[in-house]
Parts: structure tokens; C-alpha cells; sequence
């Protein structure tokens, strides 16, 4: 049996990236700059086997964060108690460093829909939001991390800015906030908004962690830019031009490099974790 | 803009944008609303195709895309855990109308459906082959088999075995026409499938809550060659029995 009881109680302010096991033997070998590691909260929520074989090994050497992309904490429905009751069980045995969940909706009445679906902002749905995640905090019996999404299209109804419903959540919840920073520049274009601006108004001393990612590039029916959060390339420049004016205001953070979609070898991915850590390494100084 | 106008619009491409969904100038944005669409029929469709290996091979990767888009649409997901979506493959191939001329799809998306929950399921420690060895014939007779929960039995009028092997493995022979059950163990992270003696199934069915001497009685009486010596050579090679005790299951 392998003893994890010495589990890391926080990130440490290195690159993270986001696990994938074709990469298990490489990172057990050399981990390069990489300090910590991410796993989706849904791939090890089976029985046994492999996934958690795995983890268990990974969790003896490494810090992990749990990140849940299954919740719904922006649906309109209840919380799925038995999910909630598979979450806890996770976060119960293996005490990861942190956990974080999305503003976003998957689930409506019994469908899953296995993507990270848009909220708009104003009062009603801030109620809902602010119930689940403290239901969420209960049950866990700590602390989560929320995450900005990346969004593609716009509501009427929506009657507040990303940022001033975040930091109300903040206030209502406790909750720490997970700052994509690709996900503020995806989100920003498409929504015509300025990333610098929304980076200056953010909450920043309740960043837990960063996350950066790859996009693509499209246009929408009016041939303005669309930019879609496809975590399935590298970080593209004006991103780590964002990241690295969001730290001049977090101060240096535990970042995540995300490569979920056409996921490369190691070397390429410890590349990335190489430039994050001498931006990181920077603001340490 | 509700969240059941939403969910529909997502899973019917046919339906209309909800009401409220615009752009950053106020304008209706079918493209934007398209990129979430494209999300969950995309992300639906390379689950299933990373969960039916085999059926992928059998129709061609572009008819499987096509017909996992219908299933997407009548069996959206019901939880999270996408590592068992797919529960409902079986059925939908005995009905999709165009997958009918092959008549084998639904016992092979069974089997490989069965090797996913044996994937993930709970870790168990196997008894060492000597226990079974060692045990007195009277004893044996009356103890009770208890199997790994990663243990899975699939029996069909169809060649499945050989149609896996043959889809999966290199240099397998070309699948004939008869019957095979497989079983499904787990010696270590990985599945593995042995073809099952005739009987066997029979055998294991009644160990469920039958003594060792009364399942395999059971199975003689119905297949009196049963071969036992290599249904236990299967499960001890598997990993497969974690006890053998007086107690049942």
C-alpha cells in the first residue's frame, strides 16, 4: 500500500501541467521544471485500476490539483448529490493540494453534456451560483478555487461584468479564484472587451492558481475574430505577454500549462513549464 | 434564455438559437452558438470513438462518426463519468437501421462496453494458484468461488472472441462462424480476454450463489464434457478468484 498520508497541503509557486498518463513514465523519471500536477476529477472517480494506481504513485512525489469539469455550479438544476457524494470520496482519500471547479454549466435536469456551458450575470443566476459553491465547500469541507470561463457568445440578460460577479461570489462564498488567463484573452476578443482592463479590475488576492493554454482562431457570422479555448497547441504570445502583466499584479502564483486535445510528447509540454517558470521566476526575484 | 432551451438547442441542430444568445454588438450570433454545439457533439463523438475501438474498425471511422451522432442525440450522457458513456450502444445497434447488415455489432460494442467497467473497476488481491491446488476434492466441492470485480463474462451466438482478436491483434486468424463466450480478467491494469470452453458460462452463472460441486454439476448436465481444468487455468492465469471459502458471496 502506498503512503500518501504525507499529502503537500498547498501548490507550490512552480509550472504545474495538467496530467495525462502517456506522460507517467517521463514525469516519474524527470520531471523537469514542473512542480505540481492537475488532474480532471471525473478520470478518477472509477474504482480502481490504472487511473488511480497512477495517481496514488504521482501523489506520493507531487502535489496535485483536482480540477472538476463535472460539477455544473452554474446550472439551473440542484447539484448532483451523487456526483457531489464521488467528488468528496476523491478529495477524502487523496487530500490533494487544491481543488477547483468552473463558472459554467454541464448538466441540465439528467443530461451531461460534457462541455463547459455559458452563465449570464446578474442577480438570479448569482444566487444559484453562490448556493452551489457553498454547498460544494460543505460537503468538501474546504475551501475551492472558481475558475473565469472562456465564452463565446453574449446574454440580454446579462446585467454585470465577469469580473464584478467573480469578486460578489468571492464575497458570499469564501472561495479562492482560478485565473485562466487564456481564457480572459479567448474571452476578451470574443467579446470585444480589453484582457488588460479586465486583468487591472480582477481580485487578485484571491488568485489560488493561473492557468495558461492553447486556442484557435475563427470568425463569427460577422467576420469578427472567435477565438475557441481548444487547450490543443501551444500558448500563443500575446498570452504570455497577458500572463506576465497578470503577475506583475498576483505576484508569482502556482501555473498550470493545459494540453488536453492533440496532447504532444513530454518535451514539448516541459517546454512550455520552462517558459511559465522563468516568468514566474522573474516576480520571484 | 432557460437551460432546457439551451440543452435542446444544443443536441437538435435543427432547432433554433434560444431566444437571448447574441453577440457583443446585440446581434443574433448562430455561429457562436454553433461553437458549443460543435463542442458537445465533438467531445460526445470522440469518447464513444475511444470507447468502440472495435466497432470503429468494423463500419470505418466516417460511418462510425455519422452513427455516433445519431446515439449522441437519443442517449445523451446521464453522468459525468464519461469513461462509462456508452451503456446504451448495444441496444442502439440492434435498431440503427443502417448498422443491420452487421449482425454482431451489439455483442461485440457488449464486450467492449465490459471491458471498460473491468478497467476501472475495484483492485483485488488474487489467492495463489497452490490454495486451489492444495485444497481437498470434498472441500473444494463445497466451497464457494468468489470472483475479482473486474471478472466479466460475455457469451454470444457470434464469433466475438475471434472478431476481437481479429481487429485487435496482430496475425489473428479469420473469424468463423460459431458461438464464443469470452471472459474478461484483469491480471494486472490491463483486460484481458480468454475464449471460455463451452460450459463455462454455465459454470460461472451458477457459481454466483452455488457451491463449487452444484455449479459444476449444473454445467455437466447441460455440457457433460465440460472442460473445468481450463475455465480454472483461465480465471488463476486472470487473477481472477480472490476467494475460495465455505461462505458465499
Amino acid at each position: 500500500m502506498l503512503d500518501i498520508s504525507h499529502s503537500f497541503d498547498r501548490l507550490p509557486t512552480q509550472p504545474g501541467v495538467g496530467y495525462k498518463a502517456q506522460h507517467f513514465a517521463d514525469i516519474m523519471a524527470d520531471a523537469g521544471p514542473v512542480g505540481w500536477l492537475e488532474i480532471h476529477a471525473e478520470n478518477y472517480m472509477g474504482d480502481g485500476g490504472r487511473p488511480i494506481a497512477q495517481l496514488k504513485h504521482l501523489a506520493q512525489r507531487f502535489p496535485i490539483s483536482v480540477h472538476g469539469v463535472g460539477l455544473s455550479i452554474g446550472g439551473e438544476t440542484p447539484l448532483d448529490q451523487d456526483h457531489l457524494a464521488r467528488l468528496k470520496h476523491l478529495i477524502d482519500w487523496l487530500n490533494p493540494a487544491s481543488f477547483s471547479e468552473h463558472l459554467a454549466w454541464s448538466t441540465h435536469d439528467t443530461h451531461f453534456l460534457n462541455d463547459l456551458l455559458p452563465v449570464p450575470y446578474n442577480d438570479a443566476t448569482l444566487n444559484r451560483v453562490v448556493d452551489h459553491i457553498n454547498q460544494v465547500q460543505d460537503a468538501l469541507g474546504r475551501r475551492m478555487l472558481l475558475e473565469n470561463p472562456s465564452t463565446y457568445l453574449a446574454f440580454e440578460e446579462t446585467t454585470m461584468s465577469e469580473v464584478d460577479y467573480l469578486a460578489q461570489i468571492v464575497q458570499r462564498t469564501g472561495c479562492g479564484l482560478l485565473l485562466d488567463v487564456n481564457n480572459v484573452f479567448v474571452s476578451a476578443t470574443n467579446q470585444q472587451t480589453d484582457p488588460i482592463s479586465y486583468i487591472n479590475d480582477f481580485p487578485v488576492e484571491y488568485v489560488g492558481e493561473i492557468h495558461l493554454g492553447g486556442h484557435d482562431e475563427d470568425h463569427d457570422d460577422h467576420g469578427a475574430p472567435l477565438l475557441i479555448d481548444s487547450h490543443g497547441r501551444e500558448v500563443v504570445d500575446p498570452v504570455w505577454a497577458l500572463y506576465d502583466h497578470t503577475l506583475t499584479r498576483t505576484g508569482p502564483v502556482p501555473t498550470l500549462i493545459e494540453w488536453d486535445t492533440d496532447v504532444p510528447d513530454w518535451q514539448p509540454l516541459a517546454s512550455e513549464a520552462a517558459r511559465a517558470e522563468r516568468a514566474l521566476s522573474k516576480v520571484l526575484a | 434564455m432557460g437551460q432546457s432551451d439551451f440543452t435542446h438547442a444544443l443536441l437538435d441542430p435543427a432547432a433554433a438559437i434560444p431566444n437571448g444568445v447574441i453577440d457583443p454588438q446585440g446581434l443574433p450570433t448562430p455561429k457562436r452558438f454553433a461553437v458549443y454545439r460543435n463542442n458537445v457533439a465533438v467531445s460526445l463523438t470522440d469518447a464513444l470513438e475511444a470507447a468502440f475501438p472495435v466497432i470503429v474498425k468494423l463500419v470505418g471511422p466516417e460511418f462510425f462518426r455519422a452513427m455516433v451522432g445519431v446515439y449522441l442525440r437519443q442517449y445523451p450522457p446521464t453522468s459525468p463519468l464519461m469513461m462509462f458513456y456508452g451503456d446504451q450502444m448495444p441496444d442502439f445497434l440492434k435498431t440503427f437501421e443502417p448498422a443491420q447488415k452487421i449482425p454482431y455489432l451489439p455483442d461485440i460494442a457488449r464486450l467492449e462496453q465490459a471491458m471498460r467497467q473491468s478497467y476501472h473497476a475495484a483492485d483485488a488481491q488474487p489467492i495463489q494458484p497452490s490454495v486451489l491446488q492444495d485444497m481437498p476434492p470434498d472441500q473444494l466441492m463445497g466451497s464457494y468461488l468468489h470472483l475479482a470485480p473486474a471478472v466479466r463474462v460475455i457469451s454470444s451466438p457470434w464469433p466475438i472472441y475471434a472478431i476481437w482478436q481479429f481487429n485487435m491483434a496482430a496475425d489473428a486468424p479469420k473469424p468463423e462462424m460459431r458461438a464464443e463466450d469470452v471472459l474478461i480478467t484483469r491480471p494486472e491494469y490491463d483486460p484481458y480476454l480468454t475464449l471460455l470452453p463451452p460450459g463455462a458460462t454455465l459454470f460461472l452463472e451458477a457459481s454466483k450463489d452455488m457451491s463449487f460441486g452444484e455449479a459444476y454439476e449444473q454445467a455437466t448436465k447441460i455440457v457433460p464434457d465440460f472442460d473445468l481444468t481450463s475455465t480454472l487455468g483461465a480465471l488463476i492465469a486472470g487473477g481472477a478468484i480472490t476467494a475460495i471459502s465455505e461462505i458465499p458471496k
